[in-house]
C-alpha cells in the first residue's frame, strides 16, 4: 500500500494567553484507498491536527509528509501549490463564492492548476457534478442552492483536482440527517467505486462508525 | 496558472460589488475631470497673461544702451592697479542709441537658421499737443508686416489695421488711451513736437489696445520711415532689432553671442521678463498641487472600499488560499481591482475633463483690456491627459496596494476555524 500522508511526532503549541500544548508526538500515516475518520471531544485537538495536516498551518513541531514529500513550513507559495494539487478540502461551512455560479466555484482550482485546457476543466467539472448527482444545478448561482446542495457543490470542487487525500472538518456538521446520510453516502462511494483517500473530523459517532479506520484524540494525543 | 484566471475572479469581485465600484470610480472621475480642467483653464490662463508682455516681446533685443564708456581713462593708468577705481571721467552718451551698420546686421541675424524672423524698430520721444496741453509720448517706428507676423500686431488694433501705416504717408495708430484724451478718431491730424522743436502733423489710422492701460496712455505706433522723417535721421538709422527665435529658450544664449559678435547690447526675453516665468510655474504648480490632492483623496476612498470589500470577502479569501491559490495571487486580485478603478474611472475623468474644458471654452469672457479674448482661455494639452491617466494608475496602485496586502496575509485557517 502506498502512503498518502505521515504524521511524525508532530507538537503544536498554543501560546497565547499562556503556552499550551494541544498536539502531543502525533505520530500516523494514512495508506492510500482509506477512508479514515478523526474523532474526538470538543477541544481534543482533532481539527487542529487538520489544519496542521492541511499545510495552512505551519506553527507546529515536527515532520509532515504528503506523498512522500516533506512539506517545509516557510514557503507559502509551495504549499499552496500542494493544498491545489495534492488536497481536496471540505469545511463545516460551504464556502461556495457567490460571485460565481457552481460550475466555476467547482472549476476555480482546477483553472488555478492549469494542467487542462478550460474546456477540459468544465467537462471534468461536470463530470464531478454529476457523480454527485448535482449536474442540474450546474449554472445557478452559488448562493441559490439549497444547503445540501451546497456541501455537495463543495465536494465537487474538493474533487477537481483528483487530489490525493479529502480532508474534511465537520462536513456534516450543518446538515440534517438526510443530508448528513447523503454526504456519507458519497464520500463512501468516492472511497469504494474511485479509491479515494479521505480524512474526515467528526465528532458524529454513527459518522465515524461507518468509516474504514476511527482515530480517536484525546487531549492532543492519539488514543487509539 | 491560467493567465486571465486572475483578472477574471478580480473581474467578479468587481461587477458583485457594482455600485462600491462605481462610487470609488466616481470618486476618480471626479478629480482626473477637475485635474484636466483646473490644469487646461490655468495653463489657458497663463497663456494669455504671458501673451500680454511676452508674444509682443523679442525674444533678443538688440540696442544701445545709455551707459558710460566702460574704458575709463584712469583705468589705463598702471599705477592705481591694486585699488578700485570710482574716478569716471567720461560720461555717458545719448548719440550712440543708433545701431551702427544695422543693414548688415540685420540680414546676417536672419540668415541665422534658429531665428524665426526680426523686425527694426526705433523709437522717438514726443509730445502730442493738444490744444495749449502737451501730453508725453512715444512713437514706435515699425516695419508693421514684420510686426504684426511676428508680435501679433494686429491682435491689439481695435480700429483700423497696421497695413494703412505703410499704405498712408505720415499715419499713426494711436495707444486707445492716448486716443480718448486727444480726443481723435480715424481719419483726424494730431500734432507732435519731436524733442528737438520740430513740429509735425501725423493722420490717425487705428488705434490699439494692449491690455496694459499705462502703455495705451502714452505709446503710437508708426513706420518706420515716418519716425525716421520725424527724428530727421537717414534710413537706416535704428535703435534696436527685435529678433524672435524659434526656440524661446535659447535666446540667452543667443544674446550673449550677439552681444559679443555686433558689438552692442543685447537682452534676452528671459531676463528682461523674468517676474513672468516665475508667476506662470507657480500658477502651474498650484494647479498641480489642487489636482493631486485631490487624486490622493480619491486614492483614499478607493483604500476604504477595497478594505471594506476584504472584510466582506474574508471567506472567500480564505477559501481561495485553502484550495491553492497563493497570497500573491490574492493581493494581484485586489491590485487588479484597484487599478482597474483607476483606469477606468480615470479615462472616464479624462472624457468629462474634455469635456468640461470644452464647455468654459464657450462661456463668454468679455474684458476691456483685453479685445480679442471672447471666451475664457483653455489649453488642450495632451501632456496633462498623459498626467492625469499615470497619476489615477500610481494613485489607485497605491490605494489598492495596502488592502491587498493586507488580504494576502489573512489566515485562513482563522477564518475557517472561526465559522
Amino acid at each position: 500500500m502506498k502512503t498518502i500522508l505521515e504524521a511524525k511526532n508532530i507538537n503544536k503549541f498554543f501560546h497565547d494567553p499562556e503556552t499550551i500544548q494541544v498536539l502531543e508526538n502525533v505520530n500516523f500515516s494514512i495508506d492510500k484507498g482509506e477512508f479514515v475518520s478523526l474523532t474526538g471531544k470538543s477541544g481534543c485537538g482533532k481539527s487542529t491536527l487538520l489544519y496542521v495536516l492541511s499545510t495552512m498551518d505551519t506553527d507546529y513541531e515536527g515532520g509532515l509528509f504528503i506523498d512522500g514529500v516533506e512539506m517545509p513550513k516557510k514557503n507559502e507559495a509551495f504549499l499552496a501549490k500542494i493544498r491545489n494539487e495534492k488536497i481536496g478540502f471540505v469545511f463545516q461551512f460551504h464556502y461556495l463564492l457567490n460571485e460565481f455560479n457552481v460550475l466555476k466555484n467547482v472549476m476555480l482550482p482546477g483553472l488555478k492548476l492549469n494542467k487542462y485546457s478550460a474546456e477540459e476543466v468544465e467537462h471534468r467539472a461536470m463530470e464531478k457534478l454529476k457523480i454527485l448527482g448535482i449536474e442540474h444545478l450546474a449554472l445557478k448561482q452559488a448562493n441559490h442552492v439549497s444547503g445540501g446542495e451546497k456541501q455537495r457543490v463543495a465536494i465537487a470542487r474538493a474533487l477537481i483536482n483528483d487530489p490525493h487525500i479529502i480532508m474534511g472538518d465537520e462536513p456534516t456538521g450543518n446538515l440534517d440527517k438526510k443530508n448528513s446520510d447523503l454526504v456519507f453516502d458519497i464520500f463512501n462511494q468516492l472511497s469504494d467505486e474511485f479509491n479515494q483517500t479521505l480524512l474526515i473530523v467528526t465528532h458524529d459517532p454513527s459518522f465515524a462508525e461507518r468509516t474504514h479506520r476511527i482515530i480517536k484524540m484525546e487531549d492532543g494525543k492519539i488514543i487509539s | 496558472m491560467r493567465k486571465g484566471l486572475l483578472i477574471n475572479i478580480a473581474k467578479s469581485l468587481l461587477l458583485a460589488r457594482w455600485k462600491q465600484t462605481l462610487v470609488a470610480a466616481v470618486g476618480v472621475t471626479f478629480s482626473i475631470t477637475m485635474f484636466i480642467t483646473l490644469l487646461s483653464f490655468m495653463s489657458g490662463l497663463n497663456d494669455l497673461l504671458d501673451g500680454l508682455i511676452l508674444n509682443r516681446t523679442a525674444h533678443v533685443r538688440i540696442y544701445n544702451d545709455i551707459k558710460p564708456n566702460a574704458d575709463q581713462p584712469i583705468n589705463k593708468s598702471n599705477s592705481n592697479s591694486k585699488g578700485h577705481n570710482f574716478i569716471g571721467s567720461v560720461k555717458s552718451d545719448a548719440n550712440r542709441q543708433a545701431i551702427y551698420n544695422s543693414e548688415a546686421i540685420m540680414k546676417a541675424i536672419k540668415n541665422d537658421s534658429r531665428v524665426l524672423g526680426l523686425s527694426p524698430k526705433l523709437t522717438a520721444q514726443v509730445f502730442f499737443n493738444d490744444g495749449s496741453i502737451d501730453i508725453t509720448g512715444s512713437i514706435f517706428g515699425i516695419n508693421p508686416t514684420e510686426e504684426a507676423k511676428l508680435y501679433h500686431f494686429d491682435e491689439y488694433i481695435t480700429t483700423g489695421t497696421s497695413a494703412d501705416l505703410t499704405k498712408v504717408n505720415n499715419s499713426i495708430i494711436l495707444g486707445k488711451g492716448l486716443a480718448d484724451k486727444l480726443l481723435v478718431q480715424i481719419g483726424d491730424a494730431v500734432q507732435i513736437t519731436t524733442s528737438k522743436g520740430d513740429l509735425f502733423q501725423l493722420k490717425v489710422v487705428g488705434t490699439f489696445q494692449s491690455g496694459i492701460k499705462d502703455f495705451d496712455n502714452v505709446q503710437s505706433y508708426a513706420s518706420l520711415n515716418t519716425v525716421q522723417k520725424i527724428l530727421s535721421v537717414p534710413n537706416d538709422y535704428i535703435t534696436s532689432i527685435q529678433v524672435k527665435l524659434k526656440d524661446i529658450t535659447q535666446a540667452p544664449a543667443v544674446a550673449k553671442e550677439y552681444q559679443q559678435l555686433y558689438q552692442t547690447d543685447a537682452e534676452d526675453i528671459q531676463t528682461a521678463n523674468s517676474q513672468f516665468e516665475t508667476g506662470s510655474s507657480i500658477r502651474t504648480l498650484i494647479s498641480y498641487s489642487v489636482g493631486i490632492t485631490l487624486l490622493i483623496v480619491a486614492g483614499f476612498g478607493i483604500y476604504n472600499i477595497l478594505n471594506m470589500m476584504i472584510f466582506e470577502k474574508m471567506d472567500s479569501i480564505a477559501i481561495l488560499k485553502a484550495t491553492g491559490f497563493s497570497g500573491s495571487d490574492v493581493k494581484k486580485i485586489f491590485i487588479y481591482i484597484a487599478v482597474t478603478i483607476g483606469i477606468f474611472g480615470g479615462l472616464l475623468g479624462l472624457l468629462f475633463g474634455l469635456g468640461l474644458s470644452a464647455i468654459i471654452d464657450q462661456i463668454p469672457f468679455n474684458t476691456a483690456s483685453l479685445p480679442t479674448i471672447k471666451t475664457y482661455p483653455i489649453v488642450y494639452n495632451p501632456r496633462f491627459y498623459i498626467i492625469g491617466i499615470i497619476f489615477s494608475f500610481i494613485t489607485t496602485y497605491f490605494a489598492g496596494w495596502f488592502p491587498a496586502r493586507k488580504a494576502s496575509k489573512i489566515d485562513p485557517v482563522v477564518i475557517i476555524r472561526g465559522k
